[in-house]
């Protein structure tokens, strides 16, 4: 009776409660986008001195620290307790084999691919590109972009902006070059 | 303060388990998704913007208030478009290569993977990188 909590969740179930989350958000009088954690975390170093575009008030932004804080215990408890990924991600058979051309092969019993995302990946230069530049590109691309995949995937397409839409085209143009394009070559 | 923090723990509680338990956190799930080999991440997105929409028509609708009595307002993203394609694409670079958007990178570092650090100190330097060169990039 209880063993579908121990199973991955289907996409049903996933996204609208997200949906929920972010209407959550907007009862509280808050804005849902993620990516605004890492520009407060810029202001808390003190980078308001040097650039106004770091210069407010980061305790306006407490409650996405917090919010982002629940989300980690979340993860814990998740992985922790409710079977995490015991029996690895089933890919679909395609995406296995497209992943075996990269030798990649740690989706039977872990979240990420071992090979190129751990301490150990680290000692080759693979792991610092996807690891430090993947990161380092995400924080530059969300903010030139102005949010995420929360701020314009999920809020700026529910508020039905055009803006946001040209955003997301441009998060799945860059991730398909990323995949098809840059990955095969960078791996091969 | 410690209670009107903790619904926003909450929720950011609720979060990083679904996040976790829908294996959005996985690097996998986003690559199969740019190899267009499963409906479940575009599934998952289309129903929470379908949920969002449906009820930010009907907040428009019906005047709703938040919990300060306040008009709900969502601010209008302005401008011309092309910022947000230049750095739409940097941020699809981003997101299949390390497998992660902002949410998710915290979220794995909550499953105890640590190396996750690296990612996220990075993913700060860029936001840094990009206030320091704002005026000098395309908006």
């Amino acid at each position: 009776m209880t063993d579908w909590i121990y199973q991955p969740w289907p996409w049903w179930v996933a996204g609208p409660i997200i949906g929920m989350v972010y209407l959550f958000l907007l009862y509280f009088g808050k804005s849902f986008g993620i990516s605004a954690v890492l520009r407060t975390a810029c202001t808390m170093a003190g980078a308001g001195k040097k650039c106004e575009f770091f210069n407010f008030d980061w305790r306006t932004q407490r409650w996405n620290l917090l919010f982002i804080f629940g989300g980690v215990l979340g993860a814990f408890v998740a992985h922790r307790y409710l079977n995490g990924v015991a029996g690895g991600i089933a890919v679909n058979a395609r995406t296995a084999v497209a992943l075996a051309k990269l030798h990649i092969v740690s989706y039977q019993d872990h979240f990420y691919p071992t090979e190129l995302m751990s301490w150990k990946a680290l000692s080759a230069v693979q792991g610092w590109v996807v690891l430090a530049l993947g990161g380092f590109l995400v924080g530059f691309g969300a903010r030139y972009a102005g949010g995420c995949t929360s701020g314009h995937a999920i809020s700026g397409l529910s508020n039905l902006q055009s803006r946001s839409l040209f955003a997301v085209i441009g998060f799945f143009v860059g991730g398909l070059l990323m995949v098809h394009v840059l990955l095969p070559l960078f791996l091969a | 303060m410690l209670l009107k923090g903790l619904k926003y723990i909450g929720l950011g509680f609720v979060l990083g388990i679904i996040f976790t338990k829908s294996e959005i956190i996985s690097w996998f799930r986003i690559y199969e998704m740019f190899q267009f080999d499963s409906f479940h991440m575009y599934g998952i997105i289309g129903s929470a913007i379908a949920v969002g929409a449906l009820g930010t028509y009907l907040i428009k609708k019906n005047d709703v208030h938040d919990q300060n009595g306040q008009a709900i307002t969502i601010a209008d993203k302005s401008g011309s478009p092309k910022r947000y394609i230049y750095g739409g694409l940097i941020f699809g670079f981003g997101w299949a290569l390390s497998g992660s958007c902002p949410g998710p990178m915290f979220f794995i570092l909550g499953t105890g993977a640590s190396f996750m650090l690296i990612t996220i100190v990075f993913a700060i330097l860029g936001t840094l990188t990009y206030g320091l060169l704002r005026d000098k990039l395309p908006h």
